[in-house]
C-alpha cells in the first residue's frame, strides 16, 4: 500500500486536530464537557469464557462510570490489523485512553502507534514496558501463577490416581509459570503427584484441544487445568470425561457445576476502573503496574461442591499467606525436569520477582517439555 | 480412571481421534466429491461448514433438539450450495473465484448471527457406545461413537453405490466428464451441476454441525481450523471416489490425534512437527500415486483444475 503526500488517515487526522484545537483549554475530563473516549480491543471473541471476556468484564465496568465513552473490537489478529484499529479508536472516536488488550500486540504494534499519538495513553495488557519505551505507554498484569498454585492445592487433593493434567497454548513464561504453580500446589498436599502437560501450538484450536484433554484423561489424569483462550471446550471435554477441573481466566463453573473445583480469574473490573479514574483526576498511570491476589488483579472462583473440607482448609490457609504478601511459589530445593537446579534449599522467587517473567523450564514432576 | 495402558495407548487414541475427528472431514470430503463428479469445483465449503456449526448450534439451543439442529444446517449449507451453483451457471464466471468469495462471506455471516449463541449451551448429538464388552475406560471413551458417523459411513457407501450403478450417478459422471456429451444426450449440465453443488453443500453444512454439536460440541468463532479447506483436498487425495474419502477422513482424523497422544505417553520433543504428520502424509501419498506419464486417474474431465 502506497500513501500519497495527503492520505485518507492523515487528512482526517489534520481535520480532527483543527476540531480538537476548539476544545483546547477543555483538558480535564472531570468537568463533565467532554467525555472521555476509552477504546478496547480484543484478540478473539469477547465473551469466549476466557482470556477476553475477563477483559470485557472490566471493560463493561468502565462503561458504567461517569463521563467515560468505550469503544470496543473483538477479534482483532495481532498484525498491523491492530494498528489500524488503534488508529481509528485514536482519529475516529477520538479516544484518549487505549487498552489493547493482547500479548502480541505490544511489540511492535503498540510501540509503533504510540509514539505518534503522544497525547494518547496506551495501556497493553501482560507486556514488558521498559525503560526508554515511549513514555505514553504502560504494560499491567497480574500474577495469576499464585491463582493457578491455588488451583493446584484443591487439584491435589481431588487427585485419586496422582496424575493431573495441563492444557497449554504455548511454552511461553507465562505458561510455565502457570504449568509450573499448579504442580507446586498439588505437591504442597501430595509430594508424589505428577502433571502431565500437552501443548496445542495455538491459543486456540477447538479441536486440538478437545484431543488434548481426551489424551491427557486416556494417561490417567483426573484432575485438568488448561491455560488457552477459551477454556471452554477444555472444561466440557475434561468433565464429559468424569475429570474435575480447574478453571482460568473467567469462572467456567456453568459449564461444569459439580466438576468444577476452583478457578484463577482474572479481575479487571477494579483495575481498570482505577487507571480511568486516574486519567478523568488528570493523573498518570505508571509505567509498570503488576499486582497480585492481594491487590485485587486476581480472584479466585468460589469453591466447588466437589471440594473437600480438607481442601477448603488448606486452600483458605495459603490464600492468607499469599494475601500476606512476597509468597514464593517457586522454591528450593528445586530442579528443573531435566535435572538442573532451579533454586537452593533456602532459596526462592517471590510473586513479584521479574526473573519469574523469563521463565524458560518445567519443574521436576512436571512431565513435559518446553519445545 | 486408574488403568496405565503404557503404550497400547497410541493405537488407541489414533482409533478414538479417528471416530472423534473424522466425521466433519467425511461430511465435506463427500460433498465436495458429489460437486467435483459434476464438473464444479466448490472452494466455499469453509465457510459452509462455518456457518452450518452456528446455525446448527442455534437452532439446536433455540429448539432443544440438536437432530432440529443438524437438518437447518444442512438446509443452511444446501442453500450456500445453490447460491455458489446459480452464480457459477452464469457464463465466464469461474467457480474457483466464487468459491473464495463464498468462504469469506460464509464465515463473515456465522460469525454476525452466531454472537448470541457463544454463550448458550446447546443439547449435544447423542452417541453409541460401542466399549461395552470392555472394562478399561480407555477402551470405553475411545469406543463412543456419534450417530453422524455411522450415517456418514453409510453416505460413503451408498454414494459410490450411486455413482457406479445407478442412472442417476451415470448422469452426474457424463455432465463432469464432458459437458457436450451430456449436451448431446440432452441432460442440462447447468441444472445438474447446480443440484450437486446444493446436495454437497448440505453435506458439509452436516459436517459443521457435528462440530459445534457434538465434538469439541460448542460454537464459536474459531470452532473450525480448517477442515473444511482440508477436506477439499482431501477429495483429490481420495481421487473422487467416496469410499476412498471415508478412509481418507479416517487417516486424517487418526493422525491428528498422534501429536496429544504421544506428549501424553512422554514423547513430548517436536511436538509441532507431530501436529503436521497430516499434511506431511498427504505430501507423501500424492508423490507416491503420482505419474508423469498419465492424468490424474479418476478426475473428472470437466473440472476446472484438470482442463
Amino acid at each position: 500500500m502506497s500513501f500519497s503526500p495527503l492520505s485518507r488517515r492523515g487528512f482526517l487526522k489534520g481535520s480532527a486536530a483543527v476540531a480538537g484545537a476548539a476544545t483546547l483549554p477543555n483538558l480535564g475530563y472531570a468537568d463533565g464537557h467532554s467525555p472521555l473516549t476509552v477504546g478496547f480491543v480484543y484478540v478473539g471473541p469477547k465473551d469466549d469464557f476466557g482470556y477476553n471476556q475477563a477483559h470485557a468484564e472490566g471493560a463493561a465496568a468502565v462503561k458504567a462510570m461517569e463521563g467515560v465513552v468505550v469503544v470496543e473490537e473483538e477479534n482483532v489478529a495481532e498484525t498491523i490489523d491492530v494498528q489500524k484499529s488503534m488508529e481509528s479508536m485514536i482519529n475516529f472516536d477520538d479516544a484518549k485512553l487505549l487498552f489493547p488488550t493482547s500479548f502480541g500486540y505490544f511489540d511492535p504494534h503498540v510501540l509503533a502507534v504510540a509514539p505518534k499519538n503522544p497525547d494518547v495513553r496506551f495501556q497493553h495488557a501482560a507486556g514488558l514496558w521498559t525503560e526508554g519505551m515511549p513514555s505514553n505507554v504502560g504494560s499491567y498484569f497480574g500474577y495469576i501463577g499464585m491463582g493457578q498454585y491455588l488451583n493446584g492445592i484443591t487439584a491435589g487433593h481431588a487427585t485419586q490416581t496422582k496424575k493431573i493434567g495441563f492444557v497449554a497454548a504455548k511454552p511461553i513464561p507465562q505458561v510455565l509459570l502457570n504449568i509450573n504453580s499448579f504442580l507446586l500446589g498439588a505437591r504442597q498436599v501430595d509430594p508424589e503427584i505428577t502433571c502431565q502437560v500437552i501443548f496445542t501450538g495455538e491459543w486456540s484450536l477447538a479441536v486440538k484441544e478437545a484431543e488434548a484433554t481426551n489424551a491427557l484423561a486416556d494417561a490417567g489424569c483426573d484432575v485438568i487445568t488448561c491455560h488457552v483462550d477459551g477454556p471452554k471446550v477444555v472444561m466440557e471435554t475434561a468433565a464429559g470425561r468424569d475429570c474435575f477441573v480447574c478453571g482460568y481466566h473467567a469462572n467456567q463453573a456453568p459449564l461444569a457445576p459439580e466438576k468444577y473445583l476452583t478457578g484463577a480469574e482474572w479481575n479487571w473490573a477494579g483495575i481498570y476502573t482505577s487507571m480511568v479514574q486516574t486519567v478523568l483526576d488528570g493523573g498518570t498511570i505508571d509505567n509498570f503496574v503488576r499486582g497480585g491476589l492481594a491487590d485485587g488483579f486476581i480472584k479466585m472462583s468460589p469453591l466447588g461442591p466437589a471440594v473437600s473440607d480438607a481442601s477448603r482448609a488448606q486452600f483458605e490457609a495459603t490464600k492468607a499467606e499469599i494475601m500476606a504478601g512476597g509468597f514464593a511459589a517457586i522454591k528450593g530445593p528445586l530442579k528443573d525436569n531435566t535435572g538442573n537446579v532451579i533454586a537452593a534449599d533456602g532459596e526462592g522467587f517471590a510473586e513479584d520477582d521479574i526473573a519469574l517473567e523469563s521463565m524458560n523450564y518445567l519443574v521436576e514432576g512436571v512431565i513435559g517439555s518446553t519445545s | 480412571m486408574d488403568t496405565d495402558l503404557g503404550y497400547w495407548i497410541i493405537p488407541l487414541a489414533i482409533i478414538g481421534g479417528a471416530i472423534r475427528v473424522s466425521t466433519p472431514f467425511l461430511f465435506v470430503s463427500l460433498g465436495e466429491a458429489l460437486t467435483e463428479r459434476s464438473g464444479r469445483i466448490n472452494l466455499g465449503l469453509e465457510g459452509t461448514l462455518v456457518f452450518g456449526a452456528m446455525s446448527g448450534y442455534a437452532v439446536a439451543y433455540l429448539t432443544g433438539s440438536p437432530w432440529l439442529g443438524v437438518l437447518a444446517a444442512a438446509l443452511c449449507g444446501a442453500l450456500f450450495g445453490l447460491v455458489h451453483g446459480v452464480i457459477c451457471s452464469l457464463p465466464r464466471v469461474n467457480d474457483i473465484a466464487i468459491g473464495i468469495a463464498m468462504m469469506i462471506l460464509g464465515m463473515g455471516l456465522a460469525f454476525y448471527f452466531g454472537k448470541p449463541f457463544v454463550q448458550p449451551v446447546a443439547p449435544d448429538l447423542p452417541a453409541i457406545s460401542f466399549g461395552w464388552w470392555s472394562d478399561i475406560p480407555q477402551v470405553r471413551a475411545a469406543l463412543e461413537v456419534n450417530v453422524l458417523f455411522l450415517i456418514g459411513a453409510g453416505l460413503a457407501v451408498l454414494l459410490w453405490w450411486m455413482l457406479r450403478a445407478t442412472r442417476v450417478g451415470l448422469t452426474l459422471r457424463v455432465v463432469g466428464d464432458s459437458t457436450d456429451a451430456a449436451r448431446a444426450m440432452g441432460l442440462r449440465p447447468a441444472l445438474i451441476r447446480t443440484c450437486a453443488t446444493a446436495v454437497g453443500g448440505a453435506f458439509a453444512g452436516v459436517g459443521g454441525a457435528y462440530l459445534s454439536l457434538y465434538y469439541p460440541g460448542s460454537w464459536n468463532e474459531g470452532i473450525s481450523s480448517g477442515q473444511g479447506l482440508m477436506a477439499v483436498a482431501l477429495v483429490i487425495f481420495a481421487r473422487w471416489n467416496p469410499l476412498a474419502c471415508f478412509g481418507a477422513a479416517l487417516l486424517f482424523g487418526g493422525a491428528g490425534a498422534l501429536g496429544p497422544v504421544l506428549q501424553s505417553v512422554g514423547v513430548s520433543e517436536g511436538y509441532y512437527l507431530f501436529f503436521a504428520a497430516p499434511y506431511v502424509l498427504t505430501l507423501g501419498v500424492l508423490i507416491a500415486t503420482s505419474s508423469p506419464k498419465r492424468a490424474m486417474t479418476g478426475a473428472p474431465g470437466e473440472l476446472s483444475i484438470t482442463k
